[in-house]
């Protein structure tokens, strides 16, 4: 039985409503936990006074030098903490299983030891993809870790370190898949996790996995170095799920919803026997007259068409993935999105992998060496010229990075020939 | 004092122990999916088997009380399995069809909507807010549930044009991501500077070098060495506050809140798209915003009504322009929604393209 819960008519108001509430969860574990009790009382003041009320510090566990979020109250009277008993409310940041799966049984372990040491409070998960272990002493937070730690868990990321990653479901459940996600995920990260658990970067660096360029993790906009599924041969088709849709839905919408959405008009509807034929190009029926022809030179992988079309339309065999550069938030130069900077990589093979694994630690290896203090890649490479990246990591340049070529002339080219030269000698080879 | 125990640094987990023997049975050999009804997803796989995923929201900040009936529910319906997707809903994979409908039983009886698949608008993305960050100038929680509760139809429904990503963020860093509709605090006042603290609390150089406008310098306040904000340049990002805690940006009455449409992150047609700004200078009225609710429902309500079916948010905007974003949506145009920061010329309208 836990001290009494003070009232919180602001946060009542979070109760009422259809869509599940943590108000109502955070009631639940203040009936026997003085730390939610005091916990509660701290957000009400929030709501009321509508100010935050922590601030930082340091806090970690025995080998690692960050993965705590350590956080002490700052809403004193006369110096002394309003509500003591979550006056140390810390957050353990934990690597979830890549692609996010649980079974019952780690659920529950999971909330065992959260119960046992901590405030009973967990999410699933932080934008950088960690489960968040929310609320704990100072004194708690070493056991609580060993024990998550023994179950096969490890810290995530926090402060200028390499962070915690995310793929999508992938592999394990969609068609679109164009490798091993989880594989990726867990090659380049569990590589580098000295960077990790032991933050000495510039800033903060996140790598993400996307299966396609659906991207369902948000890879372009979210990380520093985005691996996104593609392939580079033909969409493979299917007849009967292509009839069965229209069927379905009419051959209106198969022209309105596919054909006509396609950035880059690479989709006709065309009598069977009169579409094209040879490289480059699929088709499909659509009923017993007609057809889509896919002009697959002039397709930019947007999967639009695919997902309109589940089954029918289905990514190439020769399937890899891309990698773009330099996706962040706001801070400080504003967002910017990770750009092209290896158009097609294959992901097969153990030294497929083991590829992706070193571009991985040469890109940050480089971010180590060349960015500024707090400067994320996005900004350095907005500081230094997409050239000089490609340099430093030993990328040849190629029309795939770029939307347009320059439209001013302020540029030395004394060695244009130079350039000619290695251009050929790379189209030769 | 007893020897440190050394962590085991085994990184991210192989995810196949924890997951559902089907995926494991046929990873990568996926051929076809199908959307029966919202919040099901049916998955076939090269060899045949097939696959019924239902989807549910959470509140994302669980006490084990929820996440043990999540389990007793995985047990009792659904294989013992589960997966959580990035907007922290919940999956349960079943390979037996008869179950679907009882599992969606269990999940609405016990309180967990059934919906947020396809072109529905799913759970929004947020961050930590009052409860656990340490430069919040909002809930994150609470907003979520005050709009969530608002969407809810839209959530257990597929009514939409296309899918809804939502996001919310208690600062200018943007935690909670680029959505469709993104709802982000936007600070109007400079920072308030408690001179007696900084030179203790605040490493001067790198503070001064984290301001985008370059509106902070160094000086002597009283007689000790502070900050100081050229107000004339100051921008109210917040930037300076991280790092310098005496620098309070967050302000009960002028810490308002905006609206940004039209992020995407999908390359589905267009490329990724960042959202841009539509509404700014909303109360930040806990405990249910009732104000940035009723602007979020009138611009997906006139989405709703006016998009073509698979056009995103900054598809729509596209094909029918800013102009009549603005007159469709009668949010009001201001000199603020024309950007003056760097690139800024790029986003104006350099041509004789315009809807009459």
């Amino acid at each position: 039985m836990a001290k009494k819960i003070q009232a919180t008519p602001m946060l009542d108001q979070l109760e009422t409503g259809p869509w599940p509430s943590f108000v109502t969860g955070l009631k639940r574990l203040a009936k026997d936990n003085d730390m939610m009790v005091d916990l509660l009382g701290q957000l009400e003041t929030s709501y009321e006074t509508r100010k935050g009320y922590w601030k930082g510090g340091t806090v970690g566990v025995f080998g690692y030098g960050g993965g705590v979020i350590p956080r002490f109250t700052e809403l004193k009277k006369d110096g002394k903490p309003v509500y003591p008993d979550a006056a140390e409310f810390h957050t353990l940041r934990i690597q979830p299983p890549a692609g996010m799966h649980y079974s019952s049984k780690l659920l529950r372990d999971m909330s065992d030891v959260w119960a046992k040491h901590g405030s009973g409070l967990i999410a699933f998960h932080g934008q950088s993809g960690d489960i968040m272990f929310q609320g704990i002493t100072t004194a708690n937070v070493q056991p609580a870790f060993d024990e998550l730690n023994e179950m096969g868990f490890d810290m995530g990321g926090a402060g200028p370190a390499l962070r915690t990653s995310m793929s999508c479901v992938g592999a394990a459940r969609c068609e679109m898949s164009c490798y091993d996600e989880a594989r990726a995920l867990r090659t380049v990260i569990n590589n580098n996790l000295d960077d990790m658990h032991r933050p000495a970067l510039p800033y903060k660096f996140k790598f993400k996995f996307s299966g396609c360029p659906n991207d369902c993790v948000n890879a372009i906009q979210r990380s520093d170095m985005a691996t996104i599924g593609t392939w580079r041969d033909n969409i493979q088709t299917n007849d009967v799920h292509a009839k069965a849709w229209v069927n379905k839905n009419g051959m209106e919408a198969l022209v309105n919803q596919v054909v006509s959405m396609c950035p880059t008009k690479a989709i006709s509807l065309k009598k069977i026997g009169e579409a094209a034929k040879g490289d480059g190009i699929s088709t499909v029926a659509v009923n017993d007259t007609h057809c889509l022809e896919i002009d697959n030179h002039n397709c930019v992988r947007c999967m639009h068409c695919l997902n309109v079309l589940p089954g029918a339309l289905l990514p190439g065999k020769d399937r890899g993935a891309s990698i773009l550069i330099g996706g962040k938030g706001v801070l400080k130069i504003g967002a910017t999105m990770g750009t092209m900077v290896i158009p097609f990589m294959k992901l097969e093979t153990d030294e497929d992998y083991e590829k992706l694994n070193e571009l991985g630690r040469n890109v940050l290896d480089f971010f180590a060496e060349n960015a500024l203090e707090h400067e994320r890649t996005g900004e350095m490479i907005d500081r230094i010229g997409l050239v000089n990246f490609l340099d430093g990591i030993g990328l040849e340049v190629d029309p795939n990075m770029i939307r347009e070529p320059r439209n001013n002339p302020y540029f030395r080219g004394d060695d244009w020939d130079a350039e000619v030269e290695k251009w050929n000698e790379r189209q030769a080879g | 004092m007893a020897e440190m125990r050394q962590p085991i640094e085994s990184g991210a987990p192989d995810p196949k122990q924890y997951m559902h023997p089907t995926m494991v049975k046929n990873y990568g050999k996926w051929i076809y999916h199908s959307h029966p009804k919202p919040g099901v997803l049916f998955h076939q796989a090269e060899s045949g088997d097939k696959i019924w995923t239902v989807k549910a929201g959470t509140q994302r900040q669980m006490d084990v009380y929820t996440i043990r009936k999540l389990a007793d529910i995985a047990d009792q319906f659904a294989d013992g399995f589960v997966r959580f997707t990035t907007r922290s809903n919940i999956e349960y994979m079943v390979t037996d069809e008869t179950k679907v409908e009882p599992l969606i039983k269990a999940l609405f009886d016990n309180g967990f909507p059934v919906g947020g698949t396809a072109n529905s608008v799913s759970m929004i993305s947020h961050t930590q807010g009052w409860l656990h960050c340490d430069i919040p100038g909002t809930d994150a929680s609470g907003v979520v549930k005050a709009l969530m509760d608002d969407l809810y139809h839209e959530f257990i429904n597929c009514e939409m044009p296309n899918r809804v990503k939502l996001s919310t963020s208690c600062c200018e860093i943007n935690c909670g991501g680029q959505a469709d509709i993104a709802i982000i605090v936007q600070h109007t006042k400079p920072p308030k500077i408690n001179h007696d603290l900084v030179a203790n609390v605040c490493e001067r150089p790198s503070v001064v070098a984290r301001c985008p406008v370059a509106a902070i310098r160094p000086a002597l306040v009283n007689g000790k060495p502070s900050l100081e904000v050229d107000e004339k340049k100051c921008i109210c990002c917040g930037a300076c506050y991280p790092p310098c805690p005496p620098m309070q940006i967050n302000d009960p009455e002028h810490s308002k809140i905006a609206i940004w449409v039209g992020g995407k992150n999908s390359n589905a047609r267009s490329r990724p798209t960042f959202h841009k700004l539509v509404a700014a200078g909303l109360p930040n009225n806990a405990p249910r915003w009732p104000e940035v609710g009723e602007v979020v429902k009138k611009i997906l309500g006139v989405y709703k009504a006016d998009a073509h079916p698979w056009e995103r948010m900054a598809d729509w905007i596209d094909r029918i322009g800013w102009p009549r974003f603005f007159e469709k949506t009668g949010l009001p145009f201001t000199k603020h929604h024309i950007d003056d920061w760097k690139g800024h010329r790029a986003t104006l309208n350099q041509s004789a393209h315009i809807r009459f």
